[in-house]
This record gives structure tokens, C-alpha cells and sequence, in this order.
């Protein structure tokens, strides 16, 4: 294939990848999106494969029988409550596969058109650098935010003095090795690159607590797509160039809305330290004299069936105790009884973006009956209940009105203006940004204590 | 009279369009030869053009991916993630060469890592989107 027809072929791809992105406006066209981006990608793959430098095909089958074998099998055993940890672990391969074709373009530059060995233009090894730089930072990120989501590590942020001034340090080595590596071209050079964006990618995610995780996952999503433009850049690829262009905006709109969603700036997130345990001893002393109460499963469901409109505020809590399935029994028991229910979605419940839309449509909610915070914040004062189940910071009323809580500014859904609040949680324990809520302690409000899956199957049976 | 005036120009027109196709290509080969020249010296001028594309391409994604809804938030992250593993075009060129070396190992390790990316990817979102349904 000539240099243009191939160069037009990456064209038809980058324009197939925009297509599939332009889909997901609505879910009507996601899934003919999805298979835009499908076919760019073959296209790619096959207009690659007819590259003359391409004449060994073994290795290359082998590797995609490997990869798309074991890719394959993920994709189709992984609970949908798990996708955050998945897309984490994705994250960190693409970061991984930008460092070693980098590598591979040092050590054999003439295949891509890049000099010989020894002799590779200073703006090539820059390009280079900073891609395997921003992919080596994904790499060792993702795995830490896996290890967070996953368990494997704590999710609290974790924090030493110095800590700002080291990553400063090595901000500057890197500036330095970069340039001793566009000057000198020797392996060393190339690796000492490597080692300290591992290094630097480590210290960058490991103070950043829980609560921040939906901004880490897009920020890394972000990342892995500046990773692939530097690679772009290296090789003169316009495929690369545009869909890393493309995913880097991508993950850097949505680390703004999510950090919008939290009320908090993107710098702040990234210095970490949010999502600490020692607000929430200090809230658990001052919460003993105030008094809570709290119902039973029959008693929620009475209320719930005298009720004629019910608004779900659904979070993380649901995901952790699977309880979307028994959740959607519950309301299609109570929409036969004439209720009218809705769901209320916060843009930072869950552990990544959309988590909670992908949840609800799991269990074959339909999603004209999902709604967002903006949608539906003004409906909570005339909705005769909010039965809140797995969320708690998104709800809790102290963001409008304590200047001094963690989350002040935070917008949240307005479930305490609502007749009843209905508050499924397993203890009194505060959540995730370790903040007290006192919409507990509201003479309107309502605790089931209980698991979230355990007290919507005991609704259930109320109901029935 | 007038058809074979007419023919003969359109000969000497064409004769004249295969003149200008020749230099033009070997113009071209030329430009080719001092790209290649050039390309050790910087490669400044290709920075540029690549450079515009990359700009161009962050304003189309800012404009797509606003228009994204975002209940299917999810989903985009599981696309792009998808996407990014375009990075495998750089891959199979280091894994292509017959003979093995360590740049082309490095290759086909690429080559598998982007390719659990793209399976898993492109799998796991489609997965996502068949679960979005209509009240029916």
C-alpha cells in the first residue's frame, strides 16, 4: 500500500473512532457507535499489517490470539460492579504498550522512518520521551488506582511530609533526563526515563484517597490517550495522533465534570489527602445525644405503597451489595401499585462516571426513568419519598449549609426537602469522605439499617 | 473537420497533462529525498503539521464528547479506552521484521497487551450498551 492511500486509510479510521464517540450522545445510536469504532479499528490494524517494514506475521498472530483471548474473556466474565477496577487494569495496558513501542522505536527507529540507531532526530526523541514518560505514569497509576478499587490496597489517601517536594524532584529529573536523552540517544538515558515516570506515576495516584477515585479513573483515561498521541507524534501517525487526541480530551472533560460534581479543583485532587478517617472520630464523639430513628422493612414498605411518587438516590453502597436486581423487583412491586418511582443519579456516585447508569440498566431499569442531578433536584419538594439507598455524601444537606464540613459547596441531590427520607445503611458509620451526615438525625428521616440487598428483598416480601 | 481539430487538441492537451503528471511525480520524489534529508537535520516542518492535526483533533473531541449524555458515561470510558489501543499500528511495526530482536520482543508484547485492550474494550462497552433499553 502506497504512503497516501495508507495515510487516507488512517484517516477513514480516526473519522470511524469520532463516529463512535458521536453515538454515545444517546443510547439509541451507542451500540451502531460501538461498531464504527470496531471497524476503525480493523482498519487500522489491516492498513498497518500492509506496511511493507510488516513481514513477519507469526509473532504478530500469536500476540493477538494472546491478547484477544485473554481481553475477550475479561470483558465477558467481569461483573458490571467491578468496571472501575477493570477499566483501571485497561488503563494500565495501554500506558504499557505506549513504553514498549517506544522502545522498540529507540532501539529499531529505521522501521518507523526515524533515522538509524544512534542517529535519531533530537524532536523524535523528545516526542518519544514524553510518550513513554506519560505511559510509564499511567502504567504504575492505573495499577495503584486497581489496587484501591480492587481492595488490594487502602483506599485512604496516603500521605508523608515531603511528599509534594519529591514529586517536584522528580518532575525536574525527568525535565533533565529528557533533555540528556535528546542530546546523548543512549539506552541509559531511555531507562533511567522509565524508571522515574514509574516511580513518579506511583507517588501521583497513592496519596489520592477514595472518594477522589472517579476524577483518577478519567484522569488516567485522559493520560493513557496523551500516552498514545506522544507515540502518534513519534511514529507520524495520524491515526494515533487523532484518537489520542481524542481520549485525552475525553478523560480531561470528564475529570472536570467529576471534580465539578464534588465541588472540588482539579489541583486539589491531584495533592490528595481528601477521604481521611479522622473527621469522622471527631463527628462520631458530637453525634451521641442527638437521637435517630430508624424503621423496619415492613414499616418502609407501608409508607412506600401509601406513597404516590418515590424518588431512588442510588450509590456505591448499592454496587457493594449487588442490590440493583432486588432493588428493580421492589419498584416494579411498587409501580403495579400505582407509584409513580424514579432515579435520581449524583455525577460522582459510584466509583467512576455513568457507574450507577450502567448498574440500573443491568437490571432492565429503563433509562428514561433515570434521571441526572440537574434534571431532577427541583422534584425532590414535591415527591412524597427519597429512599436513599447506598449513598450518603451526596445527600448530606451540609454541604449547603456547614462552611466548615469537608464537602461545603458540593452539590447534592435535595433528598431532606422530600416527605420522607428513607436511609438504607448498614451502620451509623459516615461515608466515604468521612464526613458526618445529619440528615439522619432530620424528624423526617427514616434509617433501615440493614444490608442494601437484604432490606430491599425483606421489602419485597412486605410488598407482596 | 472540427471533431478531428478537436481530437488532435485533446492529444496535445493530454500529452501536455502526462508532462506535467511526470514532473510532478518526479518532484515529488524529489520532495521525498529531501524529507528524508531534512528529517535528520529536525523535522521541524512535520512537527508543525502533525501538530496542527493534534490541536484540531483535542477541539473535535471537546465538541463530541460534550455532546455525550452522561448516563452513558461509563460506556465512554469503556470506547476510549478501547480506541487508545490504536497504539497497536506502533506495535505491529516493531513486531513486524522476520528476524527476532529485542525491539521486535518488545513488539509482540505490545502487540498482546493492546490487544487484551481492544477485545476487552470493544466487549465490555458493547456489554454496557446492550443493557440500556426503552421502557417497553
Amino acid at each position: 500500500m502506497s504512503e497516501n492511500a495508507s495515510a487516507f486509510a488512517y484517516l477513514i479510521s480516526s473519522i470511524l473512532f469520532i463516529m463512535a464517540l458521536r453515538g454515545l450522545s444517546s443510547p439509541t445510536s451507542a451500540r451502531q457507535g460501538n461498531m464504527f469504532g470496531i471497524a476503525g479499528m480493523v482498519i487500522a490494524i489491516a492498513t498497518t499489517l500492509a506496511n511493507p517494514e510488516v513481514v513477519g506475521y507469526g509473532w504478530i498472530i500469536a500476540g493477538v490470539l494472546v491478547g484477544g483471548t485473554i481481553g475477550t474473556i475479561i470483558a465477558v466474565k467481569i461483573q458490571m460492579t467491578a468496571l472501575p477496577q477493570l477499566v483501571a487494569a485497561f488503563h494500565s495496558l495501554v500506558g504499557l504498550a505506549a513504553v514498549m513501542v517506544a522502545g522498540a522505536a529507540f532501539l529499531a527507529p529505521e522501521a518507523y522512518g526515524i533515522g538509524t540507531a544512534g542517529a535519531i532526530p533530537a524532536v523524535s526523541l523528545i516526542e518519544m520521551s514524553l510518550g513513554t514518560a506519560i505511559g510509564a505514569i499511567t502504567f504504575t497509576g492505573s495499577v495503584i488506582a486497581f489496587g484501591k478499587l480492587q481492595g488490594i490496597i487502602t483506599g485512604k489517601p496516603l500521605v508523608f511530609p515531603g511528599q509534594h517536594f519529591v514529586n517536584l524532584a522528580l518532575g525536574i529529573l525527568m525535565v533533565a533526563l529528557i533533555v540528556w536523552f535528546a542530546n546523548g540517544q543512549t539506552g541509559l538515558a531511555f531507562v533511567a526515563i522509565v524508571v522515574v515516570s514509574l516511580v513518579l506515576g506511583f507517588m501521583l495516584i497513592l496519596p489520592i484517597g477514595g472518594a477522589d477515585m472517579p476524577v483518577v479513573i478519567s484522569m488516567l483515561n485522559s493520560y493513557s490517550g496523551w500516552a498514545a498521541c506522544g507515540i502518534g507524534f513519534t511514529l507520524g501517525n495520524f491515526a494515533l495522533i487523532i484518537t489520542g487526541a481524542l481520549v485525552g480530551s475525553s478523560g480531561a472533560i470528564l475529570s472536570y465534570i467529576m471534580c465539578k460534581g464534588m465541588n472540588r479543583s482539579f489541583h486539589s485532587v491531584i495533592l490528595g489527602g481528601f477521604g481521611g478517617e479522622t473527621d469522622a472520630a471527631a463527628a462520631a464523639e458530637d453525634m451521641g445525644d442527638r437521637t435517630v430513628k430508624s424503621g423496619s422493612a415492613a414499616d418502609a414498605a407501608f409508607i412506600m405503597e401509601n406513597a404516590s411518587s418515590i424518588i431512588i438516590v442510588p450509590g456505591y453502597g448499592m454496587a457493594v451489595a449487588q442490590a440493583q436486581h432486588a432493588l428493580r423487583e421492589m419498584v416494579d412491586l411498587l409501580k403495579n401499585k400505582g407509584v409513580t418511582v424514579r432515579y435520581a443519579i449524583h455525577p460522582v456516585a459510584g466509583r467512576m462516571p455513568g457507574h450507577m447508569n450502567v448498574l440500573l440498566a443491568e437490571a432492565n431499569v429503563p433509562y428514561d426513568e433515570v434521571l441526572e442531578l440537574d434534571e431532577i433536584n427541583r422534584d425532590f419538594p414535591s415527591t412524597d419519598i427519597a429512599f436513599v439507598i447506598g449513598a450518603n455524601d451526596v445527600t448530606n444537606p451540609s454541604a449547603k449549609t456547614d462552611p466548615t464540613s469537608a464537602i461545603y459547596g458540593m452539590p447534592i441531590l435535595d433528598v431532606e426537602r422530600a416527605g420522607t427520607v428513607l436511609f438504607i445503611k448498614r451502620s451509623m458509620a459516615s461515608g466515604y469522605a468521612g464526613v458526618e451526615n445529619p440528615l439522619f438525625f432530620r424528624d423526617n428521616t427514616m434509617m433501615l439499617f440493614s444490608d442494601a440487598k437484604k432490606m430491599c428483598e425483606n421489602i419485597i416480601k412486605a410488598l407482596e | 473537420m472540427a471533431s478531428e481539430k478537436f481530437v488532435e487538441k485533446m492529444e496535445g492537451l493530454a500529452n501536455n497533462a502526462e508532462a506535467l503528471a511526470d514532473q510532478a511525480n518526479s518532484l515529488a520524489a524529489q520532495a521525498h529525498i529531501l524529507t528524508a534529508q531534512s528529517a535528520p537535520a529536525g523535522g521541524g516542518g512535520e512537527f508543525i503539521f502533525l501538530f496542527t492535526i493534534f490541536i484540531l483533533a483535542i477541539f473535535v473531541g471537546y465538541y463530541v464528547v460534550w455532546n455525550v449524555t452522561p448516563a452513558l458515561h461509563s460506556p465512554l470510558m469503556g470506547v476510549t479506552n478501547a480506541i487508545s489501543s490504536v497504539i497497536i499500528v506502533g506495535a505491529l511495526i516493531a513486531a513486524g521484521p522476520a528476524d527476532m530482536t529485542l525491539s521486535k520482543f518488545l513488539g509482540f508484547v505490545a502487540v498482546a497487551l493492546a490487544s487484551v485492550n481492544i477485545f476487552g474494550g470493544f466487549i465490555v462497552t458493547q456489554r454496557m450498551l446492550q443493557m440500556f433499553k426503552k421502557k417497553k
